[in-house]
């Protein structure tokens, strides 16, 4: 598995959206399997569902429409994963969620506050010499607005990785296996 | 009732009707050892754990059951990869149970603690930790069941030792609840019916039959529908017997060594009916040029096998004996438009099959050929008899020149590769199959990885043929170096006399045979054929300088098939 940066590859991209048990060790079954068959991650996601028993991956993947197939029915061989969706872009809301440390010298400070404003950021601390700001968006969102920070320095920054949902009101844990988990 | 985790391991295996387990005790597994007394289980001590595994694919390739191994924790768990990868990439059905240290001391590096799970989990169907007592038997029953369902494969259940001691109320598991697991067994009725319209518009049709006919036990089928419809069948080195070699539609295996005809009948083919198979890069060669006119029907159990390696124009994903049967019925009800009209195509296959035989001349003096070996070793054990191959020289021979007549007859190590599979391979079959004779035909380097195994043959009274087919060399790797690399011989030489495996046959007080010239040969295996009650092992001495032919260098076109290493040497010149 290679944690792929941004590159070209930009429309090789596909977001696929997995139920899978919450047991022992299925992360690592789904890390082993991209990794043993030489498939990129751009980024993963995980957390708890409405369910108690399944968890959500969000996986953004790099690789064009034959080699996806395989990834899908590759993933869909592990046992303890329960459901693949791959979500239409132009039909889900992708967003995710980043921490950035800024620099915050006093004649800056209104500076970086206006900007984080125009991003609909959220400042989250402060102290005499830096800002740390919270914005969720698109990918390109937050790079637009860490591009316009760098200039006041960077101390560190996080990123969380893609968490998706289709538009509307379908959901992807209706189907009957997942439903049957489903506590009452 | 109350019983241990021990107990419920033991409890576990009698309630799915598993007579027979291959193991070795050890540490963390020693509670489970205890029940194993009373329990209605055969154990076979092996001296391995790689000969545990290989010895449980033995008894399922033979049984088609699944076959089960003990082993404990660390180094006996990782002893056990090798044959875990063996069992996946051959789809062989296979239970592996390990013990595990004490789930208090899990990740302290405890002594003979491993990451057992996490080791085999990229050689394993599934696997899992088990981390409550209660949990044992629906761990067990799980496993068996996601081992011998779908596409088989080897699943390991690995037990933390204080579970094994600790006490709770006995429950088998009615049903087991597995919501990510639901392999498709019948085709898609639309996709069937496409496939037949589309054999009916083929001039050139031919069946590429893989192991998921054995492993779906689809032979019957698979004939009925091979003369239903007249269509040639090439078998792959998994499918050797799924129909007779002696069949008049029966074409040969593809391949790398495969026979001329099998190969060409692929490659001009104008529809591959893919049955249970993967498109495997030793059957394809160089995939680009691969049966470059042939549409492809594909029907696997496993949907990502099809379109992994090849393009699909019908794909079918489901279980091959029910959707040959489902193609069946499709076929007759439209007979007169499925059937193709192919009769010039199969008297081309014919005559491709009479013109290009295998090549061996035998002289009636100087060394036996391996091939004539093998043969003999066929004519004497006959059509009843178990084969079981290891990896290399001796392993493409036989699966050459025997003329395979029915599925389970051929047993060997195809996608891993595994040297050293024959001998315990050789024993779990004997196990699965007693009223069979087991011949291992084995090659010299293959044959002393594995041979400690020997042992657990003679103290379990399973009585084995070990006929190494001996030339003193690691012979495939010698061939290649001999055509590849100049004749540039690196480590490949195995003196013929060490060890002196007469004397080893001596050393386990068993018959030992040896055999150097033809008349030898026949007399020895006359011999042995008369012993059906003890293990022996046969000393072939062959011609080292036999290679395997046909060949198709790794890579290349198939077109570009080799048949004799006359033709190789006139070719290299010529370049």
């Amino acid at each position: 598995m290679q944690l792929v940066s941004e590159g070209p590859e930009m429309n090789n991209r596909h977001t696929l959206s997995v139920l899978v048990e919450n047991k022992p060790g299925v992360l690592a079954r789904i890390a082993g399997m991209f990794s043993r068959r030489g498939y990129n991650i751009h980024s993963l996601a995980v957390g708890p569902t409405e369910v108690p028993q399944v968890s959500r991956l969000t996986i953004v993947v790099g690789t064009e429409a034959t080699r996806l197939e395989q990834v899908i029915k590759q993933l869909n061989k592990l046992v303890n994963v329960l459901k693949i969706v791959e979500l239409d872009p132009s039909d889900s809301v992708e967003l995710e969620t980043q921490l950035v440390k800024v620099t915050a010298e006093a004649e800056h400070r209104s500076q970086i506050i206006e900007l984080a404003d125009v991003f609909r950021a959220h400042i989250v601390d402060v102290d005499h010499e830096s800002i740390t700001i919270e914005a969720t968006g698109t990918a390109g969102d937050l790079e637009r607005m860490v591009a316009l920070l760098e200039p006041f320095g960077i101390r560190e920054m996080v990123r969380s990785g893609t968490i998706a949902l289709a538009r509307g009101s379908r959901s992807i844990t209706d189907g009957s296996k997942v439903r049957m988990q489903r506590v009452v | 009732m109350q019983v241990t985790g021990a107990q419920a391991v033991m409890k576990s295996l009698e309630a799915l009707g598993v007579h027979d387990v291959f193991g070795y005790p050890g540490g963390a597994i020693l509670p489970a050892y205890d029940p194993l007394i009373e329990a209605d289980i055969r154990h076979i001590l092996v001296r391995h754990e790689q000969g545990a595994i290989h010895a449980a694919e033995g008894y399922a390739h033979v049984t088609g059951e699944v076959g089960v191994c003990i082993v404990t924790s660390g180094p006996a768990a990782t002893n056990l990869v090798t044959g875990l990868c063996d069992a996946l990439m051959d789809s062989v059905p296979v239970l592996a149970i390990t013990g595990q240290v004490a789930s208090t001391a899990i990740g302290s590096d405890a002594f003979q603690e491993a990451d057992v799970t996490g080791i085999t989990m990229p050689v394993t169907k599934h696997n899992e930790l088990v981390t409550t007592v209660e949990r044992i038997p629906a761990a067990i029953k799980e496993a068996y069941h996601i081992a011998e369902s779908g596409r088989p494969g080897p699943v390991l259940v690995d037990i933390p030792k204080d579970l094994l001691n600790q006490t709770f109320e006995w429950a088998w598991p009615e049903h087991i609840d597995l919501p990510g697991y639901r392999p498709t067994v019948r085709g898609h009725g639309r996709m069937v019916r496409e496939a037949v319209e589309l054999i009916g518009t083929a001039s050139k049709p031919v069946i590429y039959a893989g192991g998921g006919i054995t492993r779906a036990a689809a032979s019957d089928e698979l004939i009925e529908f091979a003369e239903l419809l007249e269509l040639p069948v090439v078998t792959t080195l998994n499918a050797r017997g799924v129909i007779p070699e002696n069949h008049d539609l029966a074409v040969g295996m593809p391949g790398m060594h495969g026979h001329y005809a099998a190969v060409k009948a692929l490659q001009e083919s104008d529809l591959l009916v893919a049955l249970g198979t993967r498109f495997d890069d030793r059957v394809t060669g160089d995939l680009a040029s691969f049966a470059p006119h042939a549409k492809v029907i594909h029907v696997d159990i496993d949907p990502a096998e099809i379109g992994k390696n090849r393009a699909v124009d019908v794909p079918i994903v489901g279980d091959a004996k029910v959707v040959i049967g489902q193609l069946i019925s499709a076929a007759t009800d439209r007979l007169d438009r499925v059937k193709p009209d192919a009769a010039a195509w199969r008297e081309h296959i014919v005559t491709m099959k009479r013109e290009h035989p295998l090549r061996c001349d035998q002289p009636e003096t100087g060394p036996i050929k391996p091939q004539t070996a093998i043969r003999a070793i066929h004519a004497t054990w006959g059509d009843d008899a178990v084969y079981v191959a290891g990896v290399g020289q001796h392993q493409m021979w036989s699966s050459q020149v025997i003329p395979w007549s029915r599925p389970r007859q051929w047993i060997n190590s195809g996608g891993l590769g595994t040297m050293g599979f024959a001998v315990p391979a050789a024993i779990g079959a004997k196990v699965g199959a007693p009223d069979r004779p087991v011949v291992a035909i084995d090659g010299d380097g293959c044959f002393q990885m594995t041979f400690q195994e020997i042992a657990a043959a003679v103290q379990f009274e399973i009585p084995v043929v070990f006929a190494v087919i001996n030339n003193g060399f690691l012979g495939m790797v010698r061939q290649w170096q001999h055509l590849f690399y100049d004749d540039r011989l690196s480590e490949v030489t195995l003196p013929q006399d060490c060890p002196d495996l007469v004397k080893l046959a001596d050393a386990y007080g068993i018959p030992g045979f040896r055999a150097t010239t033809i008349e030898e040969l026949q007399n020895v295996l006359d011999k042995a054929h008369q012993i059906t009650d003890q293990s022996m092992i046969i000393d072939i001495r062959v011609d080292p300088d036999e290679m395997v032919f046909p060949m198709i260098p790794a890579g290349r076109p198939n077109d570009e098939i080799i048949e004799s290493v006359e033709e190789y040497r006139a070719r290299a010149a010529g370049e």
